[in-house]
């Protein structure tokens, strides 16, 4: 079994990307689950189509406390027989999210989800790994492979620079390793360039380039991967493509986060950034007139 | 046979003692140890005080929620008090504070009840508000003459943010009594201490001055910082009234909600526990102009001269009554002394407390003839140091936050008479043949306050210091 969990900025397209490529696994005869690991609770929604799973949390809620609860209470399968869970947790600012990742994931554990005939198990995690609770899939006996869903906007790669960092922490003490960078397209300038240089400077590989296509949308749409939507379409390629290399990715490594000022100098090699004019710093518009004039 | 305590074998004992620590244990523990020395104007330079704890060291210091819950707020008769959280820390100090109350537990006494919102882990991933607000409702059904409600935080409400300033305020308004939020998470801070001062901020701005007294006199005054540990402030307050004062408020011993909210119209502070109360004292000066003084009613001669203080604050009539107090209860204490003096003369006693007690217990002992020779306070600040310099003997050996090693080594050395310190130190030190006094709880007995306590306080110390269980054994250096 490999247990392999997805981070990336919020917003990148880690659960989509997540679930297509594990549709993609599944077809091609792959027994997998999905341990969804963020309070909004959409990691599984196009391969249960449904809304939202009860999560763990909201039925241990209910049932009293978590021993409460029996495995297929919250094990679900969907598509191609995907075995599905999702952790759960508060609505927005109160209580403690990265509590009920960890409380979740022990349940599961101590249920025996994580049977023998499991080849993958996938953890899509909140954006943000903000506290303990959102790296609990990386601590030891758990994901010992990471992949960081990107793209070629500045915050994107700011995040996935960050995130190797966590990664660094857990993989001097344990076995998690970086398996590579998924670049999910949003069609900025010499995307690919960019994403492979950051990826070689971080010490993996971008394993595969997902270009934009409204039928991931059209999908999604449907409460549908694109695999299971539209098989012929070719997006559905990509996503087998993605599926195929990470099946056989051998490289995994610890990387080798870069340095604020490195990173920039990236950007700028690439234009996304401009050199930065200390000029102007704490000069209000005011200020600027008045010289100029 | 005891030794004779010198400031020269004070620091080789501080040093002998330390020379088992690593070298920056050491360099952080000796800041914490000195020798009493009376040339000096402060202590300042001596002691560190209110430090955090070494790991590692058994310290047996509390936490915040134990000195908001535990000492400030617990004792206030007629509120509820909510553990807020997991259910260990309401359940493990549940009944460990002897503040005697009057009344009828369940409706209009509940201090001896042990309330709690028994976080399980859904409220801390879900978080705790819902269950607080359902909680309050229940607590104003089942105890509607309850006067208000307290809700001491525990750990895990402030690592989860929950907003509990704001369940208190609606619930408040919907059900019509005060309920005060206490932000007293054990980690914040290093002891007990900052618990303390988080619990009078929250009297401060919750329930000071929400209530006019219904008459009010001259003669007024509030006794502040006494738990009424086995009836300790009962045994004060008769003497105030003997003197013709008007005891309107005791905080927080026996205390009713209404007694603090009318408390800003006392004419006078009397601050017994001069650590946990400092800062409402302070602010009742400040805002509404309240003197405050510290008094000290241990024993025959402290009681004499706390008298004579406090008359001095009031008229002639005061006074004179004072006198005639004094003069009353002479013959009774001297017939105490007479008892009990011959055989505890010339005893030495080492203490370990907190609060006030480690300098305003040892004018008592000094009436039996007996001498401390050595003192430490759990929590105390550096403001607690000055205040022993001039209460304890030249020489004495004053220990801060000491570690429970340290604490028996220096008894080893110092060969007391008698330890007074508390049930984690008792065993420890009967056992290696001290006579031996739970200086916190007095040891289920008191009151030890007033002339009501001197006489109990004597017959005590004098049950464990000639108790003939420690003619039969033999210390460990009496073998050799």
């Amino acid at each position: 079994m490999r247990q392999c969990a997805i981070y990336g900025k919020g917003g990148i397209g880690k659960s989509t990307t997540t679930q297509n490529l594990v549709a993609a696994l599944a077809e091609a005869k792959q027994k997998v689950m999905i341990v969804g690991c963020d309070p909004k609770s959409d990691s599984t929604r196009l391969i249960l189509h449904a809304k939202a799973q009860a999560t763990v949390m909201e039925l241990a809620a209910k049932h009293g406390s978590v021993e409460d609860l029996e495995l297929e209470d919250v094990l679900q399968t969907g598509y191609a027989d995907i075995k599905c869970v999702e952790a759960g947790g508060p609505e927005p600012g109160v209580g403690c999210a990265g509590r009920g990742v960890i409380t979740a994931i022990n349940f599961l554990e101590e249920e025996g989800a994580y049977s023998d005939d499991l080849d993958f198990v996938f953890y899509d995690v909140l954006g943000d790994v903000v506290c303990g609770g959102f790296a609990m899939p990386i601590r030891e006996g758990k994901a010992e492979e990471i992949y960081i869903v990107v793209s070629g906007e500045m915050m994107a790669m700011y995040a996935a620079n960050n995130i190797c960092k966590g990664i660094m922490k857990y993989a001097s003490s344990g076995k998690v390793r970086l398996g590579g960078l998924i670049c999910n397209s949003r069609n900025t300038d010499r995307e690919v360039d960019l994403i492979e240089a950051l990826a070689e400077k971080l010490g993996t590989t971008m394993i595969h380039f997902v270009p934009r296509d409204n039928t991931v949308q059209r999908a999604e749409l449907r409460r549908m991967t694109v695999i299971e939507y539209d098989p012929k379409a070719n997006q559905a390629d990509e996503y087998r493509m993605l599926a195929k290399k990470i099946m056989e990715n051998k490289n995994l490594v610890i990387p080798k986060p870069i340095t604020m000022d490195e990173l920039e100098a990236l950007l700028m090699e690439f234009g996304i950034m401009e050199e930065e004019n200390t000029a102007i710093v704490g000069k209000t518009a005011a200020e600027e007139a008045a010289v100029g004039a | 046979m005891s030794v004779k305590l010198t400031k020269e074998a004070g620091a080789e004992a501080i040093k002998e003692v330390l020379a088992v620590y690593p070298a920056e244990a050491r360099t952080d523990r000796e800041k914490h140890l000195y020798v009493n020395d009376k040339s000096l104007e402060t202590t300042s330079g001596c002691v560190t005080a209110n430090r955090k704890s070494l790991p590692g060291v058994m310290t047996v210091r509390g936490c915040a929620y134990a000195g908001s819950k535990g000492v400030v707020w617990g004792p206030v008769k007629d509120m509820v008090h909510i553990s807020h959280g997991p259910v260990g820390c309401g359940q493990y100090s549940w009944g460990t504070r002897r503040n005697y109350s009057t009344g009828t537990t369940g409706i209009d006494n509940f201090a001896v009840m042990q309330i709690t919102s028994d976080f399980s882990e859904k409220d801390i991933v879900f978080g705790g508000d819902k269950k607080l607000e359902a909680m309050l409702r229940e607590i104003r059904e089942m105890f509607p003459l309850s006067k208000g409600i307290t809700i001491q935080s525990e750990c895990p409400v402030g690592l989860i943010g929950d907003d509990i300033e704001a369940v208190a305020k609606r619930m408040s308004v919907e059900l019509g009594v005060p309920i005060v939020p206490v932000r007293c998470e054990g980690f914040r801070g290093v002891s007990q201490s900052l618990g303390h001062h988080i619990a009078n901020d929250a009297v401060r701005d919750h329930v000071l001055g929400q209530s006019e007294p219904d008459t009010s006199t001259p003669y007024d005054v509030a006794i502040l910082g006494d738990y009424n540990i086995g009836g300790d402030a009962w045994a004060s307050r008769i003497i105030l009234e003997e003197m013709g004062l008007r005891v309107v408020a005791q905080w927080s011993g026996d205390a009713t909600l209404k007694e603090m909210q009318a408390s800003h119209r006392s004419k006078l502070n009397l601050l017994h526990c001069y650590r946990s109360m400092n800062y409402i004292s302070r602010h009742m000066e400040e805002k509404y102009g309240i003197p405050w003084m510290e008094y000290n009613f241990f024993g025959p001669t402290k009681i004499e001269a706390s008298i004579r203080a406090i008359a001095a604050k009031f008229d002639a009539s005061v006074q004179e009554n004072a006198e005639k107090t004094i003069e009353r209860h002479k013959e009774s204490m001297q017939a105490v002394v007479d008892a009990y003096r011959p055989r505890l003369e010339g005893k030495k006693v080492m203490l370990y407390v907190g609060g006030l007690r480690p300098r305003h217990v040892i004018g008592a002992f000094e009436d039996l003839g007996m001498e401390v020779v050595g003192l430490g306070y759990e929590f105390g600040h550096n403001d607690d140091y000055d205040r022993t310099l001039h209460e304890a003997k030249d020489a004495t050996l004053i220990y801060d936050d000491v570690t429970e090693y340290e604490l028996e080594e220096f008894t080893k050395r110092i060969k007391p008479d008698l330890v007074g310190s508390g049930v984690k130190e008792k065993y420890v030190l009967q056992k290696m043949g001290f006579p031996f006094r739970q200086m916190h709880s007095w040891d289920y007995s008191g009151p030890y306050h007033g002339y009501d306590g001197f006489g109990v306080f004597a017959r005590d110390m004098d049950m464990a210091v000639n108790a003939p269980v420690f003619k039969k054994t033999t210390a460990p250096w009496k073998t050799a």
